[in-house]
């Protein structure tokens, strides 16, 4: 990757004299810059309540919030609530987005299927997600089963959106190569269709794992006693707003590095790919 | 030989791309067809790669009837149509994925030799320039080696001195196997560069107006007197296909008037 981005990052850099010639030049930079404002923000938040111009009690200072989490992480209690909420996740993720490849799959490929699944999965996907949550509970229970059933809901429409989107618009110049070459619809379908699809289905795959992240938030609402969801609950109920935000910050690392796994995991498929910059 | 029988194509939305279309051509002859947009030369060649299917009238190739795409007969198409997620190697190596992996190799890292690329091999299609991806392509049409290499025009979109590197190139390959060779083309000086035949079509419906033979000795001198007189008369046919018969009518007309007064 770095090979390829370097020629669109040395551009800029020749155009000398330019005032972006001064932006790009070193990464580190960027971190920097890019860390200034919440930085800053939370530094001055610090210094106001240590002033005593703000009260703190609401909007804990950054220094309490860090006591927090580094209390729940010492106690083990944070490793619990990570583990549950990532699991749940994980297998949410797993099973919705299986299924949204398998019958995007299938609605992309055959004009049969497409006819048979699509109006019918697009009447689904126009109810909000979470009206599921009073029948999956009546349904599955308020255990796992239901929680993960209503992530999995929340990872397949993305997935089956995108697969089937991507499926459908594969260049038809680039199909009429493997049919010159008289490939077998198997081959057709490995060795034109999957290549093609590739770059659509992970940007789809990471939007369906971002809602996963939401969904589980939900999930965790309704009634868990474990998971950075129950962890947000039971700070509200107990007036602890420093136990929220270290709920929060939690969910955002995990996130993003569960984010970053999936574009690390999938980069290899794409680098062929001719694109300036990774697409969010 | 191929031979094209009374061939028409009527698209489904009524287009009448092509009208009775008889044509032979020889074993290893190159036949460049001419002639303006619209005038289904395109579409002919796609019913011979069997991509579409004929209305009515039939394609032989040694007697045998065509219908559907064949390994007798290799593309390349107006764009490369290289494949993104594949090498410049394995691009060229698409169509010989029957054969061992040995083989194979041999024979992609000839072709590219032959077009001059060997170290792109690794490359993919996407840090190439415009006219080393046709090469690729037609690398990849040639490696096969089908019996009969259909062109459409494949250097449209570059600038002239990649075209004529290019037209050598595509000489040299041919020179290895001598397929029999169908390059359409709206440039009468690469038709008379390339071509032992020239075929003028014209449009709506698409259908061939005229033909002229171009016995020309290879390699070809684009100054020579011969070449310019060949040109001339491809130009001129070229001319007369394009005079509409409702154009030149009233034309006579007119003359007819004249003599009247």
């Amino acid at each position: 990757m770095a090979d390829i981005a370097a020629p669109a990052e040395a551009q800029p850099e020749t155009r000398a004299g330019a005032p972006s010639a001064a932006f790009p030049v070193a990464p580190g930079l960027k971190w920097a810059l890019g860390l200034l404002l919440p930085l800053g923000l939370a530094l001055g938040w610090e210094l106001a309540v240590r002033a005593g111009l703000a009260e703190g009690r609401l909007m804990p200072p950054p220094s309490r919030i860090a006591e927090t989490l580094y209390a729940l992480a010492r106690g083990g209690e944070l490793w619990a609530h990570l583990w549950a909420t990532i699991w749940r996740v994980a297998v949410g993720f797993v099973v919705g987005s299986l299924a949204g490849i398998v019958l995007g799959a299938l609605s992309g490929t055959s004009a049969t299927a497409r006819h048979l699944l699509d109006p019918t999965l697009q009447a689904l996907r126009a109810i909000p997600s979470l009206a599921w949550v009073p029948l999956f509970i009546l349904w599955l229970g308020i255990f796992e089963a239901s929680k993960v059933t209503l992530i999995a809901v929340g990872a397949f429409f993305p997935v089956y959106l995108g697969i089937a989107g991507a499926i459908l618009s594969v260049d038809r110049k680039l199909v009429e190569v493997g049919r010159v070459f008289r490939l077998s619809r198997l081959d057709l379908a490995r060795r034109i269709l999957l290549p093609a699809v590739l770059p659509e289905a992970i940007v789809s795959l990471r939007s369906g794992l971002g809602l996963c992240f939401m969904f589980v938030v939900a999930a965790e609402f309704m009634g868990a006693s474990e998971g950075l969801g129950y962890l947000l609950v039971d700070g509200q109920q107990l007036g602890k707003p420093d136990q929220i935000l270290a709920a929060i910050i939690a969910f955002a690392v995990v996130g993003q590095i569960a984010d970053m796994l999936l574009v690390a995991a999938t980069r290899p498929l794409v680098r062929w790919q001719d694109v300036a910059r990774d697409r969010l | 030989m191929l031979e094209l029988a009374r061939l028409s194509k009527t698209y489904a939305d009524g287009t009448h791309a092509l009208a009775d279309i008889t044509l032979d051509v020889r074993e290893s002859e190159i036949v460049s067809l001419v002639g303006g947009s619209g005038c289904g030369k395109t579409t002919l060649l796609r019913l011979i790669a069997g991509l579409d299917r004929p209305s009515a009238g039939e394609i032989r190739l040694d007697g045998e009837r065509l219908s559907e795409p064949s390994p007798a007969v290799g593309i390349v198409f107006q764009e490369p149509r290289l494949l993104p997620w594949l090498t410049v190697a394995d691009n060229v190596g698409f169509g010989l994925s029957g054969l061992a992996a040995g083989e194979r190799r041999g024979r992609v890292a000839h072709a590219l030799e032959r077009v001059g690329l060997s170290e792109h091999a690794r490359r993919w299609p996407r840090e190439l320039s415009g006219g080393q991806q046709q090469r690729v392509a037609i690398a990849r049409a040639f490696v096969t080696e089908p019996k009969v290499q259909l062109l459409d025009e494949p250097f449209s979109a570059l600038d002239a001195f990649t075209r004529a590197s290019l037209h050598e190139h595509l000489l040299g390959l041919w020179e290895e196997s001598r397929p029999t060779v169908l390059l359409v083309t709206h440039d009468v000086q690469e038709a008379v560069t390339l071509a032992d035949r020239a075929v003028v079509m014209q449009p709506k419906p698409g259908r061939i107006f005229d033909e002229q033979s171009l016995h020309l000795a290879r390699p070809r001198d684009r100054l020579s007197p011969a070449f310019e007189s060949a040109t001339r008369r491809v130009l001129s046919t070229l001319d007369n296909s394009l005079k509409p018969a409702h154009l030149a009518r009233p034309e006579r007309g007119r003359e007819a008037a004249a003599l009247w007064w």
